[in-house]
């Protein structure tokens, strides 16, 4: 096979341009063999190489005083004090989980396991940002609901047999997702500080030591598939998909924090996109070493696999590590104990090559750093999107609003994900403090008494409408999500879903939103220290909305939870923030017009991040002091949806207001920097809120069985709690029937 | 006292057990691979959730094979005390220390959520802390706790006081809402739900340490049989 001819047919088969050909040429000194070109196509691949968005992801801040490792290894890492770190990144299997959702989605969790663990630290908690298709699309709905389905079968699977807590995420229905879902998987692991692993080999002569699952046929460019459109033949491509295998990867996340203990182990990388290529090459890179393979020694599933297949294959569960030379043994050893393969199969150079043996004879042979690193970057044509209309035509009817609360409620984005995350265990390892449903999940660290608060953010219908606004706001709702719960961010990691970039107004929708998430991370100091970035997401040229989804990590002392539900009737109920402001152009992103009214348009809400920050620092102070008895965020549904998600523990509630907002504004707008709380000291509430500079408005108190919302003394919605919650908690589940 | 953790290939809430009895429990608690022939100095032996070797062919079905299993049977042949949860329920099904079987849920779906259990025997070595009849909170996750068994099984486990919980709301379809049982000697107990899940304020409940607090009781007295006599 190697000696296959190159034709311009072959190089276009590999996703290759004619001018990166001719890179690859310049690099190697001489036209590749067949081996080196899926080499090459493998690494200088979207997925791999970024080639598209690396320009402009150098806008992110990425440093920080609690950052310990930014983006470039397998997860950014981040200081929590008292000796010990964490460990975290967001990546996407959204290609595969088109294909196969059941392994696609599996494999996506075991993939982001093994970036977390390969840093020497112990995973502890998966989040899961999930986007599908309308599950009653008139078309799509039934294949829809098969994903989903198949999508979250997947991640209970291979999460809940690995032993991680899956303790939260979103889960987001929108028609532009029918022929191309989002499965975005966060992982999150522990260690101390002095036992951090880096991908990066060193040392001349140290042997290169390949352990796990054997290397078979499956997954063979995968990388490559995640970086092109959908078409109709896409789906012969499911053999591109792996398979995966939860206890392997058990036993191996055992048996490598096991092995790092021996203090033999110098580098160790996980085998994932593009597999042993990307591992050699790129710990060689890191290291400015060269490695040298001989692919007889790879443990094989299947017979008579070319180099071409043993480089490409995307296997699971394998890693790849360089030992001290002479303390191979001792690593041996573990890997025996744990009933796992482990074998030498070649060392590292001097030469900063990475060269590929097979029988004896060199079959590949490329300089390690040009093939890591220096894929071509892109600086592609982008361009403003078009400004999309600014009203709603023709004018909408006033609808009652009772019913478009009920609406809201049944509707897939807002109503409970309980029949979703009931499937998965949110609390093995006992650490689960806040699990699903909360506004951020909420993990302790038994260690050192310090709990890290996550949440996942995303919203694409905002991003339509100004991309650089939405990614703004998702970082600022993140940030609100763990103040909420008492937390102060401290770093994040982001995931930007995206269709072709090699149309100018999707381009232009990754800058601006990498701009927009660059600003508020800025403003909030929650530096990225790692991501992914998956373009292409589309499917026969009908692209996704942008959809950048941020993920945050924030810290605070252990202690018991701030929670959603109200908790005692006759407490006061305070809108900290105040009820906010709306017109028609900002409303036109909210819930309530995709819901309620079928439309889109305008702008998405506004965003003051000085303001927003600011009630963030002042509920912090409020949950620090005991002050709340429940605490939840205005978002998605505005104020009313708010009020009835804080009523589904039975405890209800009367508001009252004095506005001139119009009633659907009033009710659901989702002006931002918002939080409702119920407490038993309102005046403190209020102390605290005035030193910050924000309003503390009362809305009203808790009551029993019913929610009462009024304004200038008419009633708006007078509902039983019971019938709300009929409604929240059995919606999902009757769409899946 | 002193208890033993087994450590199978794919136990995953063996650290759960152990951080339970260490740090909740206040008592000792070490691991015990699953590859070793004996059991060393322990007063009681806890086989913890997971997915033992995978679960692959039937839950539990590989791991009674493990090398340890032989040094489990000798030790509950001689009376001593072994609780097996969730996984570990299912590996002493499939080992033969307990009747009848555990088949996926109703609905097919893994679950995970709290659930009540109301103690059904105060005469065991693992309930005798609780009160007739007390609910207790913990919780269940798995995807195969639906507990079966043939009539005279059921009805022989019913006559025997041997059914030690049972659910207040059946989640997985379970025979007469059967959630842990005991050996005909009353000294092994398996159960679905997680009582090691629920043993301090922060995890929701501390309900689980009933169980704990029974066996640390039970073997206590085990210790000191001529004052039992007394």
């Amino acid at each position: 096979m190697s000696t296959l001819a190159i034709t311009p047919d072959l190089i276009a088969q590999h996703q290759l341009t004619e001018s990166e050909y001719q890179k690859i040429v310049e690099i190697l000194g001489r036209e590749p063999n067949y081996t080196e070109l899926g080499v090459f196509s493998v690494m200088w691949s979207e997925h791999c190489s970024y080639k598209s968005s690396r320009l402009h992801l150098k806008k992110l801040p990425t440093r920080g005083k609690r950052v310990v490792q930014g983006p470039g290894e397998n997860a950014g890492i981040v200081d929590i004090g008292g000796g010990y770190v964490i460990a975290f990144k967001i990546e996407s299997h959204n290609h595969p989980s088109f294909i196969e959702p059941f392994q696609g989605a599996a494999t996506g969790v075991g993939g982001i396991l093994r970036d977390i663990f390969t840093m020497g630290a112990r995973p502890i908690a998966v989040l899961d940002s999930l986007r599908f298709g309308p599950l009653d699309d008139p078309q799509a709905g039934p294949r829809n609901r098969r994903i989903l389905q198949g999508v979250v079968a997947g991640i209970a699977h291979y999460g809940n047999c690995f032993g991680v807590p899956t303790v939260g995420g979103e889960c987001i229905f929108e028609a532009c997702y029918n022929g191309n879902p989002l499965v975005n998987v966060f992982a999150l692991g522990v260690a101390k500080k002095e036992d951090i692993f880096y991908a990066s080999a060193a040392g001349i002569g140290n042997p290169v030591i390949y352990v796990g699952a054997k290397t078979g046929r499956d997954g063979i460019h995968g990388a490559s598939m995640a970086s092109a459109e959908f078409t109709e033949e896409s789906k012969q491509k499911r053999p591109n998909v792996q398979v995966g295998d939860p206890f392997l990867e058990k036993l191996l996340l055992e048996a490598c924090l096991e092995a790092m203990q021996t203090g033999a182990i110098v580098a160790i990388q996980d085998m994932g996109a593009a597999g042993l290529t990307c591992s050699t090459c790129e710990m060689g890179s890191r290291g400015g070493t060269g490695i040298e393979i001989e692919l007889d020694l790879v443990p094989q599933r299947e017979t008579g696999m070319t180099p071409y297949e043993i480089m490409l294959s995307e296997s699971q569960e394998r890693m790849l590590l360089v030992a001290a030379k002479g303390r191979e043994d001792e690593v041996f050893r573990v890997f025996r104990k744990w009933g796992l393969d482990a074998v030498a199969i070649g060392e590292v150079t001097g030469d900063g090559l990475l060269r590929v043996k097979q029988h004896g004879h060199t079959v590949a042979e490329i300089p390690n750093r040009e093939l890591a690193d220096e894929a071509p970057i892109y600086n592609r044509l982008h361009v403003e999107s078009p400004a999309r209309p600014l009203a709603p035509s023709p004018p909408q009817p006033a609808i009652d609003p009772t019913y478009a609360l009920t609406t809201l409620l049944a509707s897939g984005d807002i109503c409970s994900k309980r029949y979703i995350w009931e499937q998965y265990d949110y609390m093995v390892r006992t650490n689960t403090i806040a699990g699903p449903g909360a506004d951020a999940a909420v993990v302790r660290i038994k260690e050192t008494g310090v709990s890290v608060a996550m949440s996942l953010d995303g919203n694409s219908r905002y991003c339509y409408l100004s991309a650089r606004e939405g990614a703004r706001l998702a970082v600022a709702e993140c940030c609100r999500n763990l103040a909420t719960v008492g937390a102060q961010p401290v770093a994040a990691t982001n995931c930007l879903n995206f269709g072709n970039p090699e149309r100018p107004e999707i381009m232009g929708q990754l800058v601006q939103a990498i701009e927009g998430m660059s600003e508020a991370c800025r403003f909030f100091e929650t530096p990225i220290t790692g991501g992914n970035v998956s373009l292409y997401n589309e499917t026969l040229g009908e692209g996704i909305w942008p959809t950048p989804v941020i993920g945050i990590v924030g810290l605070m002392q252990t202690a018991a939870p701030m929670t959603r539900d109200f908790k005692t009737p006759g407490r006061t109920i305070f809108i900290l923030g105040g009820a906010g402001e709306c017109d028609e152009v900002h409303f036109g992103g909210t819930e309530y017009a995709k819901v309620v009214l079928n439309e889109l348009w305008g702008l998405p809400p506004a965003l003051d991040m000085d303001y927003e920050k600011r009630v963030h620092d002042a509920m912090r102070e409020i949950v620090a002091a005991g002050l709340a008895e429940s605490a939840h965020d205005v978002s998605d549904g505005g104020l009313a949806v708010a009020v009835a998600e804080c009523c589904m523990g039975g405890v209800g509630a009367a508001l009252s207001f004095e506005s001139r907002l119009k009633p659907e504004y009033l009710l659901f707008h989702e002006g931002s920097s918002r939080i409702l709380i119920s407490s038993a000291h309102p005046q403190a509430v209020e102390e605290i809120a005035a030193r910050h500079g924000v309003a503390a408005e009362r809305a009203g108190l808790t009551m029993n069985y019913e929610l009462v919302i009024a304004n200038r003394n008419a009633t708006l919605i007078s509902v039983t709690i019971d019938s709300l919650k009929a409604i929240y908690e059995e919606s999902l589940e009757t769409r899946l029937r | 006292m002193k208890f033993g953790v087994i450590v199978f290939p794919g136990s995953n809430c063996d650290h759960d057990a152990w951080y339970a009895i260490n740090h909740n429990l206040g008592h000792q608690a070490e691991f015990i691979w699953h590859d070793s022939a004996t059991l060393g100095r322990v007063d009681a032996v806890i086989l913890p959730g997971g997915f033992a070797y995978g679960d692959y062919l039937r839950c539990g079905a590989i791991a009674k094979f493990s090398p340890v299993m032989a040094a489990v049977r000798q030790f509950a042949a001689d009376g001593g005390l072994v609780l097996g949860i969730c996984n570990g329920f299912q590996i002493l099904v499939e080992a033969g220390l307990l009747p009848g079987a555990l088949m996926r849920n109703r609905n097919l779906k893994f679950v995970c959520r709290e659930v009540r259990l109301r103690t059904e025997t105060l005469d065991s070595p693992f309930t005798a802390a609780a009160g007739l009849g007390q609910i207790l909170r913990m919780p269940i996750a798995h995807g195969e706790g639906c507990y079966v068994a043939d009539e005279r099984t059921l009805d022989e486990l019913e006559a025997e006081d041997r059914i030690a919980f049972r659910y207040l709301d059946n989640p997985n379809g379970s025979m007469r809402d059967i959630a842990g049982i005991l050996n005909s000697r009353r000294n092994v107990m398996g159960l679905m739900p997680h009582p090691e899940r629920a043993t301090e304020p922060l995890m929701g409940s501390s309900d689980g340490l009933v169980v704990f607090r029974s066996m640390v009781t039970a073997a206590a007295m085990a210790d000191e049989p001529a004052a039992l006599q007394i």
